[in-house]
C-alpha cells in the first residue's frame, strides 16, 4: 500500500492559517467540495438539534402514562417528524454528505469531487427539503403523523397537507441523496490520483463505495413508492387502497426496500469514519484492511435482500420469512468482521484517549449491543413477539445513536483541527462523551425491558406498570439534551478562539493529513507524492519505502525538494 | 507460551462462560408464558441472550482492557508494533459467528415451524378476500375486486397469512374459531358458530385457538405479549394465528401497528379459563343476545357517528367519554363501518 507526501507536510506551520475560507463562502453556491461538506455538517446538525428537540417533546409527553402533556395527534406528528429528519436530514446526510463530500477528494489526492454543481446542487435541495418538513407542524391539520413509514392506508386518512408535504420533503431529500451518491462513485473510481490503486485508498473510501451503490440501488424504489403513495392521497387512485383492490403490503415491499439498505446507508460511513480514527489514536496499523474493505461491500449486497424482516407479522408466507431470516442474519458475519478487527487494532497499541478516540470506542460499545439485539430480532418467533416494539426503539437507537451518531461526534472531533485549522478544547470533549454516554444508555437500555414486557411503540399512552422505567428513559433524555450543549459550546468557541491547529496534530497518514489545515483551495499546493501507506503506523518510514524501489526514489525526490 | 497467561485466559473464558449462561437462562426479561407456544420462543431468547452477553462480555473486556493496559503514557510518542493482519485468526471470527448464526437459524425454523409458522394453509396469499370494509352508506357489504365468492363460502377453505396449525394439528379444525376485527381504535371479537360478539376475547385453557384476523379500515396489529405472538390485521385480506393458551388468567391484547391518534388506548383483554367456565361465559353471552341485550352491534350503524358507535365499547377498550368526545365526525367519503358476517 503506498500513499503520498507533499513538500509541505515538511514544513505545514507556514501554510497554517493561510486558506482559511472567509465566513460569506459558505452562504454561497460554492463549488469548493470543502465548504460543501461544512455547509452540510453545519446545517444538518442544526436539523438533528431540531429533531432532538422533537424527541425531548416525545419523552416528556411518555415521562407519565397519561396523555397530558401534547394532542394525541401532535404526539404521532411530533415522532414522525423526529424520526424523519434524523434519518433523512441528519444521519444520512452527514456522513455521506458532510464527511463524504470533505474527505473523499482529500483522501484520495483529487481537487474536488467529479461534479462539483451538481454537489452543491445536492446541498443545497437539503435545506428546501427540511423547511417544508419543519414547516408541515403549521398547515392545516398539522404534520404528517403516520410513523416515518408512512404505512397506507394511515396515512392516506390523516392530514392530507402534512402528508403531502413529508411526501414532498423525502423526494427531494432522497433526489439531494441520489446525487451525491453518483458523485461519490465517479470520483472514487476515476479520479484518485496516480499511483494509488483502489487498495490503497483508506477504508473510509471504501465505505463510501459501498454505500453509494446502496443509494443508488434502492433510493429510486422509494422514491417510486412515495409517488405512488402521492397518487392515492391527492388523486384517489388506489394502488395501496383495499378499497379500491389496491394492496397496502406492497407499499411495505418497496418502502423497506429502500429503507432497510438505508440502514447501511447511514452506518457504513460511519464504520469507515471509525475505521479511521482508530489506526490513528491507537498508533496502530488498521488489522485486516482487506477484510474490513470487503465486507463493506459484502454488507452492501446482503444488506439489499433483507428487507422483508421488518414485516415478518405482516404479509409475508412462511418460507419468504425462513429466507429473510438466514439472509438478515448472515450479515452479522461482514459486521462481526469488522468489529474484531477494530478490537485487534486497538489491541497492544499506545492508545491516545482524547475525545475522538472515547467516541470510537463508545461506538464499538454501543454498536455491538445494538448489532446483538438486531441478531435476535432476526429470528422469526422472537421478531413476531418484539415487532413493533419498545424493543425495537431499543434496538434501532443503539445502531443510529449508539452506532451513527457517535461516529458523526468521533469524526467531528477528528477532523475539526483540519475543517478549521483550530483545536478543540478536550475538556469539554470529555464532558460530552461522558453526558452523552450515560445519557444515551439510561435514555435507551431500558427500553429494551418495556418491549418484552408489553410495550407497543408510537403510543403516547400506556399500561402505568411501565411508568418508572419509562420515567428513567425521559430523564436520560432530558442528559442526552443536555449533552450536546459542551459540543456546541466547544465547535463555536473552538472555532473562533481554539488554539492553531498544525498540518497534522495527530501525525496521521492519510492523505488529508499531508495538507495544511485547513487545506488550501483544490487541496493541494502541488501534485501529492505517494511514499506511506494510509495505515502504516508503528513502521520506520525508511523500511516501508523499502518495500517499493519507486517510493523510494520518490522519497528522495520529495527530500530534495524540501531540503 | 508462558502458562500463567494460559490458566488466566482460560480462567476467564470459563468464568465468561458461566456468567453468561446464568444470565441468558435467569434474565426474567420475559412476561409471563401463558401459550404452550410460548416457553419454545423464551427457550430460544435465553439461547441468543446466553451467546448476546458472551459476545458483549467479550467485546467490552477487550476495549476496557485496551483502555488500562494500553493506554499512551506522557512522553511516549512512538507507535505500537505493525500488527496489519492474522489469517488463522480472521478466518477464525469469520468462521464462529457464521456457525453461531447458522445454529441460531436452524434453531428459529425449528421453533417457527413448531408453532405453526410454515402450515401451507397460513403460508399462502389468500387469492379470495373478505369484504370488511363499505363507504359510509352502502347498502351492503360488496366483495372487493378480485372477490369470487362470498365469505360465507370461502370460509371453509380460508387461507390466510399469518401462524397457522402446528404440524401436529395440521388439516384439524382448531377447537375454538374466533373472528377479530381490527378497527380504529377497538378489538371487536366474534364467535362465529355460536354468533357471540364481544370485546374480549374469552378462550378455554389447553384448546387450540384460531383467530382469523380483518381490519375494516387500517392496518393495526394483534399482540397477547404473554401468548409471544403478534399478527397484523391488514385491511382486505384475512390473517389468521393458531396457539393453544395454557395458563388460566386475563392477559392484554394490544395493538401494535400505529393506526391513528387513539392507537395507545386501543386495547383489550383476553380471558384464559377453564373449558367449563369458558362454556358457561358463551352460553350466557348467548342468552343475553337473545334477549335483546344485543349492544355489541348496532344495526343501523351509518346514523351514528363514530363517538356513538363506540359509545357500548367505551368500558371495554379504556377509552373515557371526553376521549370519545373528540373522535372526528363522520366524514362523507372514507367513514369506515363495519359489517358482521356471522
Amino acid at each position: 500500500m503506498t500513499q503520498v507526501d507533499t513538500p509541505e507536510n515538511a514544513t505545514p506551520e507556514t501554510l497554517d492559517g493561510h486558506h482559511r475560507t472567509p465566513w460569506r463562502e459558505y452562504f454561497t453556491f460554492s463549488t469548493d467540495h470543502k465548504v460543501i461538506g461544512i455547509q452540510y455538517l453545519v446545517v444538518t446538525f442544526i436539523f438533528y438539534l431540531i429533531g432532538g428537540a422533537l424527541a425531548t417533546a416525545v419523552r416528556t409527553e411518555l415521562a407519565t402514562p397519561e396523555v397530558d402533556f401534547v394532542s394525541r395527534e401532535l404526539y404521532n406528528s411530533l415522532f414522525t417528524i423526529h424520526a424523519t429528519i434524523m434519518i433523512f436530514l441528519w444521519i444520512v446526510p452527514a456522513g455521506t454528505g458532510a464527511f463524504g463530500n470533505y474527505l473523499i477528494p482529500l483522501m484520495i489526492g483529487a481537487k474536488d469531487m467529479a461534479f462539483p454543481r451538481l454537489n452543491a446542487l445536492a446541498f443545497w435541495m437539503i435545506i428546501p427539503g427540511g423547511i417544508l418538513l419543519i414547516l408541515s407542524f403549521f398547515v392545516s391539520g398539522g404534520a404528517a403523523g403516520a410513523g416515518w413509514t408512512s404505512y397506507p392506508p394511515l396515512s392516506t386518512t390523516g392530514s392530507k397537507a402534512g402528508e403531502m408535504l413529508w411526501i414532498l420533503s423525502v423526494l427531494i431529500l432522497g433526489t439531494s441523496s441520489i446525487m451525491g451518491g453518483v458523485n461519490f462513485i465517479t470520483t472514487i473510481l476515476k479520479m484518485r490520483m496516480p499511483g494509488m490503486t483502489l487498495n490503497d485508498m483508506p477504508l473510509f473510501c471504501w465505505a463510501m463505495v459501498a454505500a453509494s451503490i446502496l443509494i443508488l440501488m434502492s433510493t429510486p424504489v422509494l422514491a417510486g413508492a412515495l409517488v405512488l403513495l402521492s397518487f392515492d392521497l391527492i388523486a384517489g387512485t388506489a394502488f395501496f387502497n383495499p378499497m379500491g383492490g389496491g394492496d397496502p403490503i406492497v407499499y411495505q415491499h418497496m418502502f423497506w426496500f429502500y429503507s432497510h439498505p438505508a440502514v447501511y446507508i447511514m452506518i457504513l460511513p460511519i464504520f469507515g469514519l471509525i475505521s479511521e480514527i482508530l489506526p490513528v489514536h491507537a498508533r496502530k496499523p488498521i488489522f485486516g484492511y482487506q477484510a474490513i474493505a470487503y465486507s463493506s461491500l459484502a454488507i452492501s449486497f446482503l444488506g439489499l435482500i433483507v428487507w422483508a424482516h421488518h414485516m415478518f407479522t405482516s404479509g409475508t408466507p412462511g418460507w419468504l420469512r425462513m429466507f429473510f431470516m438466514i439472509a438478515t442474519m448472515i450479515i452479522a458475519v461482514p459486521t462481526g468482521i469488522k468489529v474484531f478487527s477494530w478490537l485487534a487494532t486497538i489491541w497492544g497499541g499506545k492508545l491516545r484517549l482524547n475525545s475522538a478516540m472515547l467516541f470510537g470506542l463508545g461506538f464499538i460499545s454501543m454498536f455491538v449491543i445494538g448489532g446483538l439485539s438486531g441478531i435476535m430480532i432476526a429470528s422469526v418467533p422472537f421478531d413476531i413477539h418484539v415487532h413493533d416494539t419498545y424493543f425495537i426503539v431499543a434496538h434501532l437507537h443503539y445502531v443510529l445513536f449508539g452506532g451513527s451518531v457517535f461516529g458523526l461526534y468521533g469524526g467531528i472531533y477528528h477532523w475539526f483541527p483540519k475543517m478549521t485549522g483550530r483545536m478543540m478544547n478536550e475538556t469539554l470533549g470529555r464532558l460530552h462523551f461522558v453526558l452523552t454516554f450515560v445519557g444515551f444508555n439510561l435514555c435507551f437500555l431500558p427500553m429494551h425491558y418495556l418491549g418484552l414486557q408489553g410495550m407497543p411503540r408510537r403510543v403516547a399512552e400506556y399500561d402505568p406498570q411501565f411508568a418508572t422505567v419509562n420515567m428513567v428513559c425521559t430523564v436520560g433524555s432530558f442528559l442526552l439534551a443536555i449533552s450536546t450543549f459542551p459540543l456546541i459550546i466547544n465547535a463555536i468557541w473552538s472555532w473562533i478562539r481554539g488554539p492553531q491547529a498544525t498540518g497534522n496534530p495527530w501525525k496521521a497518514l492519510t492523505l488529508e493529513w499531508q495538507t495544511s489545515s485547513p487545506p488550501p483551495v483544490e487541496n493541494f499546493l502541488e501534485e501529492p507524492v505517494l511514499w506511506t501507506g494510509p495505515y502504516d503506523y508503528g513502521i520506520d518510514s525508511f523500511e516501508r519505502s523499502d518495500r517499493d524501489r519507486t517510493v523510494n526514489e520518490l522519497l528522495a525526490e520529495v527530500k530534495a525538494d524540501v531540503g | 507460551m508462558n502458562i500463567p497467561s494460559s490458566i488466566v485466559t482460560m480462567l476467564a473464558g470459563i468464568i465468561l462462560t458461566i456468567v453468561s449462561y446464568w444470565f441468558g437462562q435467569h434474565n426474567g426479561l420475559m412476561p409471563q408464558a401463558a401459550s404452550e407456544e410460548a416457553p419454545w420462543v423464551d427457550g430460544l431468547f435465553n439461547t441468543m441472550m446466553t451467546i448476546a452477553t458472551g459476545l458483549f462480555l467479550l467485546v467490552q473486556g477487550i476495549i476496557i482492557i485496551s483502555v488500562f493496559k494500553y493506554r499512551r503514557r506522557p512522553g511516549d510518542e512512538t507507535d505500537g508494533p505493525p500488527i496489519e493482519g492474522n489469517i488463522p485468526l480472521e478466518i477464525l471470527w469469520t468462521a464462529i459467528p457464521a456457525t453461531i448464526v447458522l445454529g441460531l437459524g436452524i434453531y428459529s425454523f425449528e421453533v417457527y415451524n413448531s408453532m405453526g409458522g410454515l402450515d401451507p394453509m397460513a403460508s399462502h396469499d389468500p387469492k379470495t378476500m373478505h369484504a370488511e370494509v363499505r363507504h359510509s352508506g352502502a347498502a351492503i357489504a360488496a366483495p372487493l375486486p378480485g372477490a369470487t365468492e362470498t365469505p360465507e363460502a370461502s370460509d371453509a377453505e380460508q387461507v390466510a397469512l399469518g401462524v397457522g396449525a402446528s404440524p401436529g394439528t395440521q388439516g384439524r379444525d382448531a377447537d375454538v374459531s374466533v373472528n377479530v376485527l381490527g378497527l380504529q381504535f377497538a378489538w371487536i371479537f366474534t364467535y362465529p358458530d355460536s354468533g357471540v360478539t364481544s370485546g374480549e376475547l374469552h378462550l378455554p385453557a389447553g384448546k387450540e385457538a384460531k383467530l382469523t384476523i380483518a381490519a375494516s379500515d387500517v392496518i393495526h396489529a394483534l399482540w397477547i405479549p404473554q401468548f409471544r405472538l403478534k399478527q397484523d390485521a391488514i385491511p382486505g385480506r384475512d390473517t389468521e394465528l393458531r396457539f393453544v393458551p395454557k395458563d388460566v388468567g386475563t392477559y392484554p391484547v394490544v395493538c401494535a401497528e400505529l393506526c391513528g391518534a387513539y392507537h395507545g388506548g386501543m386495547k383489550a383483554q383476553v380471558v384464559v379459563e377453564e373449558p367449563e367456565v369458558f362454556e358457561a361465559w358463551l352460553q350466557s353471552q348467548i342468552a343475553a343476545q337473545q334477549s335483546g341485550d344485543d349492544r355489541a352491534i348496532a344495526l343501523n350503524t351509518d346514523s351514528l357517528s363514530e363517538a356513538e358507535y363506540l359509545q357500548p365499547y367505551a368500558d371495554e377498550i379504556g377509552v373515557n367519554a371526553q376521549g370519545l368526545g373528540q373522535l372526528h365526525p363522520p366524514q362523507a367519503e372514507g367513514s369506515h363501518k363495519i359489517h358482521h358476517h356471522i
